[in-house]
């Protein structure tokens, strides 16, 4: 693995999604020693995941291919994946941290000629595809992945399928005795960036998402639309393949509500109406999209958006926190509630319903391995007892990626402050 | 280049992954040297590794090896291994490229190994026309840091570099510090709702807070690396990033001019004008006022209730009406929302709550309530439960009167009310203070007829000259060939085109924050504020190397012209998307290159081809093209030239062949800068070297365009849109020539692209000029 070279004048970024990669890359571009720490094994996190971003429709891969080039060319940054800080001693400017190196078995040696995967035989769920399709033991997460190495899934380790897959690696890149280690480094100051994770949408009980196959998320519905994801691009239902032209979303699905989120999203709405170019996309006039909603947040610019997709004639918006979703014919979702304009009771079957879950931060309230300041949702706040430990990004609240690299160019500034000082102090 | 040591070429040939097995490491070695006339070749089986990279080291090191061209897996892979930043490098990519991008098949053999042969060719061709970058020495380290605006954004913007420890000039146009935020009576809540906070109706939840504006204020004046000029404003700004020359003329008449290395625009927005708006005759009571007034208001009323200011009678029912004039697509409306203003009602609707008691009826009005992420949602929460009302409802008129009366439908029950209040309150939209857009004649010219755009510009003069017209004032006075001011995006505000780089605006090292930037409330202000801060003493560390800013972050290379050749024709000057280039005394263009982001669309604009840069010119690529293999016609081997954006369609190639998608054994890609960059004798050269069909890749265009040069495939393309008279004076079918957009994700998209060139060409037949 990377050597860790780090002294109190280094600042650890946790997390190497798109906040963290961005202020690792801000403070690393303007000169200071940076060492970024990821759990899994690539950078990108969640938006590697997504098929578009609103409001351009263009693809996310697009910036992670330019802030990826960015970390491989810079020589003050140092990543280290497959990796999570389980403690963090001292205050700002002198932080000592412990990091945990899960066993990746695959050295740097690794070339990504993709022997291995061709040799090994079991399969699993593709975490990258929330599970939709499966993957082999060997496998590179993604084709972008970054470091492009291909990674053992622990599973295999002890298996045929581990030699196997040693045997056809001619690079010496496989090294099956790897084990979990701890390391410590010292550090000045933490840029806290590790993001958020959909919320379960299984314990929105009315909505059967455990119980009904075409009852899907919204960030499954994201990697259903990627040509490159488990139905290659074809919106098909889950239950039997056919094609799902009329699609309902439910809007603050497990959000803005006291048995689950208090808070809202922010981007759930957009995420919906960016979603419902995908159905259309894929349908044109055979298309016919409902969208359930509190209140539309098209938020500031947004609004063009939101009228783009308002003017188009299949598109029905209902203003209706639906109660509860029931087995219709052919497994449709039936969908029961009242809209609130008018006051109209409705039971209405869909091919397939998109549940707009929230986001929920990564980490949570009790597992923090630092003492900061945590508001009741999990998110960390500005404070004072943060001492050097800034939150970017979806750490800090429910943001858009626009405003997750805003809050994370800003959090860079914050740790360079502090790593500046040191260099002041010790001259 | 001169006092350089004599240049040693070197091409190293690895044979992992693949290599070696399905080519003839021989005869690879066997064109390098002999076709490529490297001084030095060298196979390794894996030159990735240690060994590998250590055998290159050491010939750097001993052998005075200068120039060297790595064979083997593509230029996105391996790039820490592979960083030989002290020479001249360039990447040969024939594992992706060939390999992977081929069948491994007996039938597939001979055409892979001419693919990978000529890869080989085109990349020691193009190192011979490289030299390693340099950067210029035209600036210095220059730590000052120079911030428009003293609002809040402004402020912690200069505070938040001071801290870093650069030095600040901040210039205010008004003669206090703290804009919109001093005229506020409380701030909406910065925080959510903390740990622990019960499930039930009574726990305590947010509630307006004091703005905090005096503490800053005073942390701005008692800064001693920040300069505060008052009633000042930027009356010259010139130079680049790392060398700004700014005139401020300051309050006593003078005008000082300062060295500065990058600047923050924080000059924030304005209220939309409710007089605009005679649905809720905002002129026709002094009951009915905007949100602004409402703080006045509230400031006025000390710590006894608000009271409303046709006759000071204590306030006892107000209403909020929500978006007023935005979000609409009515002429001289805003067709966007300002994102804060129900956070700002509910914050409003509180003041009468704590001022005015429980029994004062405060109503929210709104169709769509946004108040959004943690903070907002207890807010809004807070408001429920000190029971301010929420209507979902369009309000259609408000009636001046003794009471003021309110019109409105009722969106939940669906049915026309009436209501009469004390005091209505306009939630008006912010409209950017942002100075005149300098492509914003250009824009109206877009799509013209010749005749019609010469109208269009004879009107344009004579609406400048006409003394009535309203002017927007600049605020920079950029001394540059291509406008005064930053270029907008959309609807005034100087946002960045790009979701994932928010702070790349179309001018190096000048960054907009706050509301110039987009609409936001005072908190977000604050943390862009300080986004904006760390990219300008980014900058500052930048541009005193001489490294490019975003996308070619890094970059040392950089413009230069041959001024023998230029013509003056002005079209580099023109076409800089970035406004880099200005003219000189003599009319010649004179470069800026720390305002210069390294995509070459000059060098592409250039008709006589005297634009390069030391590893990137019109030679680079045209070597390349001239140095592929042409086979004979009757050998029937089509060759396919594809220029492909870097970013992109590049990328998306590569990813095709990692995937396992098969490209053309005709195709020849060279990645490009930018399509922006293309030059015109790229394709006069490989038309006439007997190319049959030539594919140009670059990024989508139009206004949701993905350029990340923002005008260099909308440049390429009307450039190419010319090429039919080089094919007509050829003799040569157009088909044969394209322009596509390609995204990063199409993947199996762009080897199909040159699947259907390759058809185009069995039916038009090969190129006629193969010799």
């Amino acid at each position: 693995m990377t050597e860790v070279v780090a002294t109190n004048q280094t600042i650890l970024v946790v997390g190497g999604g798109i906040s963290g990669m961005t202020a690792a890359l801000e403070a690393a571009e303007t000169g200071a020693q940076v060492v970024l720490v990821e759990k899994r094994p690539y950078l990108g996190g969640r938006v590697s995941q997504l098929y578009k971003y609103f409001p351009k429709l263009c693809h996310p891969t697009c910036g992670l291919e330019i802030n990826q080039r960015r970390a491989k060319m810079n020589p003050n940054l140092t990543i280290v994946t497959g990796a999570e800080v389980s403690k963090l001693e001292g205050e700002a400017g002198n932080y000592t941290a412990t990091v945990k190196l899960s066993p990746t078995y695959v050295n740097d040696n690794c070339t990504a000629c993709g022997e291995c995967a061709k040799a090994v035989e079991a399969e699993f769920d593709d975490e990258y595809n929330y599970g939709l399709s499966k993957r082999k033991g060997a496998y590179l997460p993604h084709v972008m992945a970054h470091p492009m190495k291909y990674v053992l899934d622990p599973a295999i380790i002890g298996t045929d399928d581990a030699q196997k897959a040693k045997d056809a690696c001619k690079y010496d890149a496989i090294d099956l005795d790897d084990k979990e280690k701890e390391i410590q480094f010292p550090v000045g100051a933490v840029v806290w960036a590790t993001g958020w994770k959909p919320y379960d949408a299984a314990k929105i009980q009315p909505y059967g998402y455990d119980r009904f196959a075409n009852v899907v998320t919204n960030v499954e519905f994201e990697r259903m639309a990627d040509p490159k994801g488990p139905t290659g691009g074809k919106i098909l239902r889950p239950s039997d393949g056919k094609e799902a032209k009329n699609v309902a979303f439910i809007q603050c699905a497990g959000s803005r509500d006291r048995n689950h989120l208090y808070h809202c999203s922010r981007i759930c709405c957009m995420a919906s109406l960016k979603q419902t170019h995908y159905v259309v996309d894929a349908y044109g006039d055979d298309a016919q999209v409902s969208i359930y909603y509190i209140d539309i947040r098209a938020i500031d610019r947004f609004e063009d958006f939101y009228a783009e997709v308002r003017a188009m004639d299949n598109v029905k918006f209902i203003k209706s926190k639906v109660a509860s979703i029931t087995r219709g014919e052919n497994d449709n979702p039936c969908l029961n509630g009242v809209d609130t304009e008018g006051y109209h009771r409705y039971a209405t079957e869909h091919d397939l319903v998109v549940l707009a879950t929230g986001m929920e931060p990564s980490v949570s309230v009790d597992s923090f391995p630092v003492d900061v300041e945590i508001n009741r949702e999990g998110f960390i706040e500005p404070a004072e007892k943060n001492g050097g430990v800034f939150a970017a990004g979806c750490a800090s609240d429910a943001l858009d990626v626009n405003r997750a690299v805003q809050s994370a160019t800003g959090a860079a500034l914050k740790a360079i402050q502090v790593v500046n000082r040191v260099a002041r102090a010790e001259g | 280049m001169s006092e350089q040591a004599e240049k040693k070429y070197a091409a190293y040939i690895c044979t992992g992954c693949g290599i070696g097995d399905r080519l003839d490491a021989g005869e690879l070695e066997q064109t390098a040297s002999r076709d490529g006339r490297m001084n030095v070749v060298k196979q390794h089986e894996m030159l990735c590794s240690q060994d590998g990279v250590q055998m290159i080291r050491n010939d750097i090191d001993k052998e005075g090896v200068n120039h060297a061209v790595i064979v083997g897996c593509s230029r996105r892979a391996k790039v820490e291994a592979f960083a030989f930043n002290d020479i001249a490098m360039t990447r040969c990519n024939i594992r992706e490229g060939v390999i992977w991008a081929r069948p491994d098949t007996e039938e597939a053999k001979e055409t892979t190994q001419e693919m990978a042969n000529d890869y080989i060719r085109m990349s020691c061709a193009e190192i011979k026309q490289m030299n390693k970058p340099s950067p210029s020495g035209q600036q210095g380290r220059n730590p000052n840091v120079l911030v428009v605006g003293g609002g809040i954004t402004g402020m912690t913007a200069a505070i938040e570099a001071a801290e870093a420890g650069y030095s600040v000039h901040l210039v205010e146009k008004s003669s206090a510090l703290g804009g919109h935020v001093a005229r506020l009576h409380k701030r909406v809540p910065f925080k959510a709702a903390p740990v622990g906070t019960p499930n039930s109706p009574d726990a305590n939840l947010p509630m307006p807070e004091d703005t905090g504006i005096g503490d800053i204020i005073a942390a701005v004046e008692g800064n001693d690396n920040i300069k505060v000029y008052l009633n000042s404003t930027v009356t010259k700004t010139s130079g680049a990033p790392g060398r700004f020359s700014v005139d401020i003329s300051t309050e006593s008449g003078d005008t000082i001019t300062e060295n500065i290395g990058s600047i923050v625009q924080a000059t924030g927005f304005k209220l939309y004008d409710p007089e605009n708006l005679p649905e809720f005759n905002y002129a026709g009571s002094p009951d009915i006022i905007t949100n602004l007034e409402l703080e006045e208001l509230a400031n006025a009323a000390g710590d006894g209730p608000i009271k409303r200011p046709s006759d000071g009678k204590e306030v006892t029912s107000v209403l909020f009406v929500q978006d007023v004039g935005q979000n609409s697509s009515d002429e001289g409306r805003l067709p966007y929302d300002s994102g804060i203003g129900d956070l700002v009602s509910i914050k409003q609707a509180l003041y009468f709550k704590h001022h005015n008691g429980d029994g004062c009826d405060a109503t929210i009005c709104y169709d769509n309530l946004r108040t959004p992420g943690a903070p907002g949602e207890d807010f809004y929460r807070s408001g429920q439960r000190n029971g301010v009302i929420f209507t979902k409802s369009e309000v259609k008129e408000v009636v001046p009167g003794d009471s003021i009366t309110v019109k409105m439908h009722d969106k939940i029950l669906d049915e026309d009310a009436e209501v009469k209040v004390d005091l209505v309150v306009l939630d008006l939209g912010m409209v950017p203070n942002s100075g005149p857009d300098p492509y914003a004649a250009n824009e109206a010219l877009e799509g013209m007829s010749d005749e019609d755009r010469a109208e269009e510009l004879e009107a344009q003069e004579a609406h400048a000259a006409d003394e009535t017209s309203v002017k927007v004032e600049s605020i920079l006075n950029l001394d540059y060939r291509q406008g005064t001011d930053l270029p907008h995006l959309k609807h005034g505000f100087t946002d960045s085109h790009f979701i994932c780089f928010p702070y790349e605006t179309r001018r190096t090292g000048i960054y907009a924050a706050g509301p110039v930037r987009r609409p936001m409330d005072m908190k977000q202000a604050m943390d862009d504020a300080t986004g904006a801060a760390m990219k300008a003493i980014q900058e500052i560390e930048n541009a005193a190397q001489g490294r490019a800013a975003h996308p070619r972050v890094g970059d040392l290379s950089y413009p230069t012209f041959r001024k023998e050749g230029c013509t003056q024709c002005k079209r580099c000057t023109v076409e800089c998307p970035f406004g880099a280039i200005d003219e000189d005394e003599e009319r010649y263009p004179q470069y800026n290159e720390a305002r210069c982001r390294r995509c070459g669309t000059c060098m592409g604009a250039c008709p006589v081809r005297v634009i390069s840069f030391e590893n990137y010119s019109v030679n680079t690529v045209g070597a390349q093209i001239k140095e592929c293999d042409i086979p004979e016609e009757w050998d029937e081997k089509p060759r396919i030239l594809v220029l492909a954006c870097e970013n992109d369609a590049y990328p998306a190639l590569d990813q095709a062949a990692i995937s396992g998608e098969e490209i053309s054994p005709w195709a020849r890609v060279i990645p490009v800068r930018c399509l922006g960059s293309t030059s015109l004798s790229w394709v006069t050269d490989a038309l006439n070297n007997g190319f049959d069909g030539i594919i140009m890749m670059g990024c989508k265009r139009g206004d949701d365009y993905q350029c990340h040069f923002v005008r260099g495939s909308t440049m390429a393309a009307e450039r190419m849109a010319k090429v039919g008279d080089t094919l007509e004076t050829l003799n040569l079918e157009p088909e044969r020539v394209v322009v596509h957009e390609v995204a990063i994700t199409d993947i199996e998209r762009a080897p199909a692209l040159i699947k259907e060139m390759e058809e185009t060409i069995e039916k038009v037949g090969l190129s006629p000029f193969k010799f």
